[in-house]
């Protein structure tokens, strides 16, 4: 017993590092499962009080900028509206009241887009409706995944992590794929799975698929810069620059499918049937 | 420890953390190379210090940067794993009886100095970008990574040790 009790005495640092690196360990692996319960995140009382804090005193320095791109959605869904009108005045009033979408706004005050696996917390949380799985845009296309929610703040998945895998089509054929990062470049995408078939051109516009329950059909993704075949030569691996600046997110717009309880049921019975 | 100790230890730790995570781990020089500054804390650590304290405590550290870096537990395990092997690398940087000849790494030869932060960097940043890409395929962008983040790392934390020395 005593013997036991000595090793325990002389090795007691490095019994510590084990327990403490297995705990770390534990963390990482936990942090790389998607679907997960995390709790060690930024969206937390402490770490978003923080980020609260200095986004408050550095969102001065990029008002011009932000300021410029809101006016410029102004303008783009002025320009809808007035079509709208123009081609039938009839069409406001006969309009479903409303879509299976609703949006929310949400503002950034934390961005990550260097590491690999990249993430964002914004000021909103549970108390404001979010929940784990919404889709995030910006005025100028897709940039994450809802991961973790709290109270006050959420942390979102970016498009900029090696994990996330967003449905994703050509807009002019309507072929689809799925948009992934390889871990390089923030300002560029790789569209995975176009088949062969697809024309493809470079400057073509990518959208939002419209195959999962996360985002509508057509949200902005990014232009064709290259493409190339993939292994097996039958599908094309097409790099695409994105029309976000993921380095430079401030207003964000947190999408809500109101179907999706009802989607996720009828899915559930279809696998239980089975 | 001494009462002074204790502060003096007390407040790098809340510097080093807020001074990495609000403005540090957004610097992106070159796109992706960030100095970890916080290492500072616990390379300045008192030598005689509770050694199993140092390794709770950086781990502590790591925890935190983890936390607002939304990064799972990389930093925890690599602060952990050099926290762990320091005494070692102190051995091997300063002499077997660094206990009683340098009382701070500031006080050590400005060679001594460099082998001593940079081995340590480099331990670290290894163990950090492991576990940060977790893929073994990606081999060589562990290495990059580990490299040219280790070199700005490096610099800085030297950077900082010789202005702070000055001083006193």
């Amino acid at each position: 017993m005593q013997q036991i009790l000595f090793f325990f005495i002389r090795n007691k640092n490095f019994l510590l590092f084990v327990i403490l690196f297995a705990i770390s360990f534990f963390f990482t692996v936990q942090s790389h499962s998607y679907h997960n319960n995390k709790f060690m995140t930024s969206a937390n009382f402490f770490s978003g009080g923080v980020y609260t804090i200095k986004s408050g005193i550095t969102d001065y320095f990029g008002l011009e900028d932000q300021n410029a791109l809101l006016l410029e959605e102004n303008r783009r869904l002025r320009q809808l509206l007035g079509s709208r009108i123009a081609s039938d005045s009839s069409a406001i009033d006969s309009l479903p009241p409303d879509g299976p979408y609703a949006f929310a706004s949400a503002r950034v005050i934390n961005n990550y887009y260097a590491k690999t696996k990249n993430h964002i917390t914004i000021d909103k949380g549970r108390n404001d409706g979010l929940e784990i799985d919404m889709g995030v845009i910006s005025s100028q296309g897709v940039v994450g995944i809802v991961s973790s929610v709290s109270a006050n703040y959420a942390t979102v998945q970016s498009i900029l992590n090696t994990e996330s895998q967003i449905n994703a089509k050509l807009e002019k054929s309507g072929h689809f794929g799925t948009v992934v990062w390889e871990g390089k470049n923030p300002s560029e995408v790789t569209l995975i799975d176009i088949p062969r078939i697809a024309p493809v051109a470079e400057g073509d516009i990518v959208v939002t698929g419209g195959r999962s329950t996360i985002f509508p059909e057509g949200i902005l993704v990014g232009t064709v810069a290259t493409y190339q075949l993939a292994q097996g030569e039958s599908y094309y691996d097409l790099t695409v620059t994105l029309f976000n600046d993921m380095t430079n997110l401030d207003h964000v717009y947190i999408i809500e499918n109101r179907d999706l309880q009802e989607i996720r049921q009828l899915e559930t019975t279809v696998e239980d049937a089975e | 420890m001494q009462n002074s100790e204790i502060i003096t230890n007390l407040s790098r730790f809340i510097i080093v953390l807020l001074l990495q995570v609000l403005l540090l781990n957004h610097i992106n020089f070159l796109g992706y190379i960030n100095p970890y500054l916080y290492l500072l804390f616990i390379l300045l650590f008192p030598f005689t210090g509770n050694k199993s304290l140092l390794i709770v405590l950086s781990f502590l550290l790591g925890l935190f940067v983890d936390i607002f870096g939304d990064s799972g537990g990389v930093h925890a395990a690599a602060s952990v794993f050099v926290a762990w092997v320091r005494p070692w690398l102190l051995k091997f940087s300063f002499g077997v009886s660094y206990e009683y000849n340098a009382v701070r790494v500031s006080k050590g030869a400005l060679s001594q100095q460099l082998t001593f932060i940079s081995i340590f960097v480099f331990l670290h940043h290894l163990v950090l970008f492991s576990m940060e890409v977790f893929n073994v395929s990606h081999i060589l962008l562990i290495l990059q990574s580990t490299l040219f983040n280790s070199l700005f790392s490096i610099l800085v934390i030297q950077s900082v040790i010789l202005i702070f020395s000055r001083n006193s």
